[in-house]
């Protein structure tokens, strides 16, 4: 075995994205010393990406909006099978981590009176996403690096180095957890710029690594959404949970092919856009489910007049939850009215002036002129379904995110619970920072209780090592380039928004091959830099997820949120009450069934008994009053 | 609709390397990234780039194309003709690491010089007050996706080595700018500009503002308002003998107290 690089830790974060940052900063704030790892540059996470917003009930706009309604959104969102408790600590605490932004500088866009903006969203009661037009993810990202450095001068102030507390790891991957005694002892990864390995010894280890969308074809993730964190959980012992609850986010861009799936952000439709079909026709007010009914417009004019008088008024369908609107344009696609490029129409030109697009819309009028040469302030953008999400992830506990391994925690995407089938848009960056700061500070308070720290021996190490060297002697020539190509169109074709069983049945059956074929894939060049090298280690992380997540879709014989079944088009009562949950045996995912814990009296009283009935069984029904006021 | 082009890349490392040529097949609606990428699933599997968003959103896949910097991901082979050969060369201000990817940590370590956002001390979160129209010219310099392009591209360090060590690009001169501007920070920042960032060295040719994908008028709107700044605290008479009591550069850093002179 080489020499390999050493660090000690109190906590390690692995994934810089907005759920890793905001857990860097707490445990840095608890007095911890901390290590950031993550596989790009420093600030190019993910997050950048996110466009609408931050969802938080501050009531800036609207002064209806409270902490329990938010709750109830979230709750109807994900059709109730949240984690009530993630989601109640999500909807109580958002408000204060959107202020504590503006302390760290950021500067979202302003109300008349000079508060922080808020607009509305699909799924969301009231205006109630923090935003500055459409790049609230930079926005968020940048205010947390640039935290980050704050804090760094801070140390350098007090000690001459500005690493003394936290230390950035770019372009770093790891490659697996460590472990001693069923507690977490660190990580091993390699550099990516030099293919040096790299051992982070931690009591504390924080996953906040996002999600798994490479595993499909169109997507609007980046080639670092590769599942990393939910594989190695598995692999650490830890557990995934509801990992069939797929978003695919109703509007990705379908024209042309190099940029199909990025998304067009949920704001077009927020701000006034509308779909429409191939024969002009206003679609979504032929796909309200009974559930929303009394909550959405059933005419356009209606709709209209919710812009300007939202109170006397109801909602445009088109800002329906996700789910809902990804599948009615899968539908009118499949019906034969779809655009010519197989999606269908977004038009915001025929609503708002060319110069108030241009103001609340920036990045996608840029985004469509530079790269399909459509002016969206003139013409309707061509949109259809992309994969955006997983609502399922590792298994958390709600308060401290620590996972079924002590010492290890994971947030953000990574994380599961909190969206249950189906995930609003905006509650993705709060879910960030509350439970990125709770990842932290769980951390923090694991590492502070621990009587002793585990030691890392050099046999783990030699064994890592071997694992990720291995491409470089495998024999066969099977391109690595192919082999995940191969898995995008599987995943896209036979796991994907519709869901039937003998596809899946089959989507197993080739994850078996795509597993030998791994082994056979062999890999040219150095270590220096190859991305080659660097895609044969992450296909094993996407073949573990896709396995798990074809195999709890297979096993969830239902229709809910972010996971539809042609053979079960029917949302069950008696499948809300499980959990799939998934574990790792050696050789792959295994399942098994949680029950769900019943929710809270206190929080079941926040709903109307009549709503209630839609999603429980009648022996979880509460007895009090149906329309108790809220 | 598919063609096949003619592509020059540059591969190598900090020892030395040079241009490689490749045929490709490119189809409608691509951009240099996807034939980049096309290279490495077919011909050359361990090229080297950086990119992550492929949207223009997250500024990693910086690089020169036929010697223009540009975003990879931004870039329309549709721009080019059929029978034009496109070269793409990695980014020249930073040092190579491996053909198309640099080390741009010099970027970082001038962050790091910038004294942070400092509030007023007893205002509390959820108490501040901005107009839109007073953090506009903040948020502009906000857009900024660290793409690197404006730094890669100014003169006073691609030609010039070793102002790397007193000169920070006019990223960094434009997040003072941006700090400055914000309604609510307490730093001066005039000093720090000169002395640790080398403001001086910008001589306003606007390279910077040409090459930023996000359209920021760099020169404009933050380099030139600060340099005003600065020449009305230089020949402003009470700041000159209070300049006579100069500070050490500890004591810069940690300066939060400095009252501004406009806010």
């Amino acid at each position: 075995m080489s020499e390999i690089e050493r660090h000690s830790f109190d906590v390690v974060v692995i994934g810089a994205g907005g759920a890793g940052l905001r857990a860097a900063i707490e445990a840095r704030m608890q007095g911890k010393r901390v290590a950031i790892v993550c596989k790009s540059l420093f600030g190019k996470a993910h997050t950048v990406m996110a466009e609408g917003g931050i969802a938080a009930a501050m009531g800036n706009v609207n002064s209806h909006d409270n902490w329990q309604v938010h709750f109830r959104d979230t709750m109807r969102g994900g059709k109730f099978l949240n984690s009530w408790r993630m989601a109640e600590l999500h909807a109580k605490e958002a408000p204060t981590r959107v202020w504590e932004l503006e302390t760290y500088g950021a500067l979202f866009d302003r109300t008349p009176d000079g508060k922080i903006s808020q607009r509305n969203f699909g799924g969301h009661e009231y205006p109630r996403l923090a935003h500055v037009g459409d790049r609230s993810g930079l926005e968020l990202i940048r205010t947390l690096q640039q935290k980050i450095v704050s804090l760094q001068q801070e140390d350098y102030r007090e000690t001459g180095d500005y690493e003394a507390k936290i230390k950035i790891f770019a372009e770093v991957t790891i490659t697996r957890l460590l472990t001693v005694d069923g507690r977490a002892a660190g990580a091993f990864g390699y550099y990516r710029e030099t293919g040096n390995f790299v051992t982070f010894e931690a009591p504390a280890v924080v996953l906040a690594t996002g999600g798994i969308g490479k595993t499909f074809k169109v997507t609007s993730g980046s080639w670092e959404y590769t599942g990393d964190g939910h594989a190695l959980a598995m692999r650490a012992g830890a557990t995934t949970l509801n990992m069939e609850f797929i978003q695919f986010h109703p509007t990705g861009m379908v024209w042309p092919p190099s940029v199909k799936g990025i998304l067009v952000t949920e704001s077009v439709r927020g701000d006034g856009g509308v779909l429409t079909n191939s024969e002009g026709t206003r679609f979504m007010f032929n796909y309200i489910p009974d559930v929303f009914k009394d909550k959405y417009a059933t005419t356009p004019e209606e709709a209209d007049r919710w812009y300007t008088d939202p109170d006397n008024n109801r909602r445009p369908p088109e800002l329906l939850p996700r789910d809902e609107v990804a599948r009615a344009i899968n539908s009118e696609v499949k019906a034969g009215r779809g655009t010519p490029h197989g999606g269908v129409y977004l038009d915001v030109s025929s609503r708002l002036p060319a110069e108030v697009i241009k103001k609340k819309l920036p990045s996608m009028w840029h985004q469509f002129k530079e790269l399909a040469d459509v002016d969206i302030t003139k013409e309707a953008m061509e949109v259809g379904p992309t994969c955006h999400y997983v609502m399922g992830g590792v298994e958390v506990d709600p308060d401290t995110q620590q996972t079924l391994l002590p010492g290890l925690f994971a947030a953000g995407e990574v994380s599961g619970g909190l969206h249950g089938s189906n995930r609003l848009g905006g509650n993705s960056l709060s879910d960030l920072l509350v439970f990125g700061r709770r990842a932290g500070l769980g951390a923090a308070e694991y590492v502070e209780a621990l009587p002793v720290r585990p030691a890392v021996d050099d046999a783990m190490l030699a064994d890592a090592e071997a694992e990720a060297l291995a491409p470089f002697s495998n024999v066969g020539d099977e391109n690595p380039y192919t082999i995940h190509a191969d898995l995008q169109n599987t995943m896209n074709d036979l796991v994907g928004i519709i869901r039937t069983e003998s596809e899946m049945v089959d989507a197993l059956a080739r994850l078996q091959e795509f597993k030998v074929r791994v082994k056979n894939s062999s890999v040219k060049g150095g270590r220096a830099f190859n991305p080659g090298w660097h895609l044969a280690l992450d296909l094993k992380n996407m073949l573990l997820v896709a396995e798990a997540v074809a195999k709890a879709s297979l096993d969830r014989q239902e229709s809910r949120g972010g996971h539809t079944r042609d053979d079960y088009p029917k949302m069950s009562d008696e499948w809300r009450k499980i959990n799939i949950i998934c574990r790792y045996d050696g050789e792959g995912a295994v399942i098994e069934h949680q029950p769900m814990q019943p929710m809270r009296p206190d929080l079941l009283e926040l709903f109307d008994v009549e709503e209630l009935k839609k999603y429980l069984t009648a022996e979880e029904l509460p007895t009090h009053d149906a329309g108790s006021d809220h | 609709m598919g063609y096949t082009a003619k592509f020059k890349v540059w591969r190598g490392d900090d020892t030395g390397g040079g241009i490689e040529d490749f045929s490709v097949d490119v189809n409608e609606g691509e951009v240099v990234l996807d034939i980049i990428h096309r290279l490495q699933a077919t011909q050359a599997p361990d090229l080297a780039v950086r990119w992550n968003c492929k949207a223009g959103k997250c500024g990693s896949c910086s690089a020169e194309v036929n010697g223009k910097p540009r975003l990879m991901c931004m870039t329309r082979m549709s721009t080019f003709t059929e029978d034009e050969t496109i070269t793409v060369t990695p980014m020249r201000t930073f040092p190579v690491i491996r053909d198309l990817v640099t080390d741009v940590s010099y970027n970082y370590e001038k962050a790091r010089m910038v004294p942070a956002f400092a509030p007023p001390a007893d205002l509390a979160p959820g108490d501040y007050r901005m107009a839109q129209v007073d953090v506009e010219r903040s948020q502009e310099f906000r857009k900024c996706i660290e793409c690197f392009m404006c730094n890669n591209v100014c003169h006073a360090v691609r030609d010039h080595e070793e102002n790397k060590t007193t000169f920070s690009g006019p990223r960094f001169l434009m997040r003072i700018a941006e700090l400055d501007m914000h309604p609510l920070d307490t730093v001066d920042r005039r000093e720090v500009a000169v002395e640790d960032h080398g403001v001086g060295y910008c001589n306003i040719t606007k390279c910077c503002t040409e090459v930023c994908p996000e359209h920021i008028k760099i020169t404009d709107n933050a380099i030139i308002p600060l340099k005003e700044r600065i020449a009305d605290k230089k020949y402003d008479p009470i700041f000159s003998i209070a300049s006579l009591f100069k500070r050490n550069k500890e004591g810069r850093q940690s300066a939060p107290d400095t009252p501004k002179a406009t806010k």
